[in-house]
């Protein structure tokens, strides 16, 4: 297998994740984006482990894996405070530091 | 060789096809579940290299945890079911324009730097090395994300508590 099948499937996946963080309008899809963006870093981080041989490829995956569900859970905390205060879960609805 | 290179390929379908329909689908729910299938497809992956370890943990991390998180969080903000209205807004053109723009760069430098540099895979990778290097040479990383995860999960409760 080539080293490049493997990056180029992962940047086609965070090309997506950047067009899903830019054109969806509910937070909770623009956050499943994120996640699409961070499983690609993780594909890359595998197959560059797996070329070297050895397993810190998998020790780096692993912290990308521990910090994807950190920031999901204080991400959907925040989109649920949002909602709760404005009704609504569109990011551009939540514009009140907008000069 | 030729059957890794067959079943990398199928695996990618599915995986692109469910990356788009994530970022496209006008039914909430469905996006969460068609990312299932890019996480699965990323598990297989992994296996497929040899390194099995992580792909379990994201099956159980991402597919188990994570997923069941989007959809409560779907729940609690009373999204809409079915597809009544349309969930992207009128940026299509620039974000398309910005995803091919990166995914372009990317590609490029990939194919400038590892134009065809081959994976030889001798053994699968075993759990007992990954132990080892997190409990050694990534001890202190180790640490300072279980401090993190900590805070995530005292911060998340003061967040959404109702007071």
């Amino acid at each position: 297998m080539l080293l490049n099948q493997f990056l180029l499937l992962s940047a086609f996946l965070f090309g997506t994740g950047i067009y899903g963080v830019i054109t969806r309008k509910h937070t909770v899809l623009v956050l499943a984006s994120v996640e699409l963006m961070l499983v690609a870093v993780n594909i890359n981080m595998v197959a560059f482990g797996a070329t070297l041989n050895n397993a810190v490829g998998q020790v780096f995956a692993l912290f990308v894996l521990t910090i994807a569900a950190a920031e999901v859970g204080v991400g959907l905390a925040i989109v649920l405070l949002i909602y709760r205060n404005l009704r609504s879960a569109n990011p551009d609805d939540a514009s009140v530091l907008k000069g | 060789m030729v059957a890794q290179n067959v079943a990398f390929w199928i695996f990618a379908a599915f995986m692109a096809a469910g990356a788009i329909r994530v970022v496209t689908t006008d039914n909430i729910v469905h996006a969460a579940l068609w990312l299932v299938l890019v996480l699965a497809g990323g598990a297989a992956q992994f296996i497929l290299l040899g390194q099995e370890f992580v792909a379990w943990v994201q099956v159980i991390v991402y597919i188990g945890a994570v997923i069941v998180l989007f959809l409560f969080g779907i729940m609690l903000t009373r999204a809409p079911m079915e597809a009544e209205e349309k969930l992207n807004n009128n940026l299509r053109w620039p974000g398309l324009a910005a995803a091919l723009l990166f995914a372009g760069t990317l590609a490029w430098a990939f194919l400038d730097q590892w134009g065809s540099d081959k994976i030889k895979l001798t053994k699968p990778v075993r759990t007992k090395e990954i132990g080892d290097l997190v409990f050694r040479g990534y001890l202190v990383p180790f640490e300072v994300v279980g401090v993190l995860l900590l805070a995530a999960l005292i911060g998340a409760v003061v967040m959404a508590r109702k007071d």
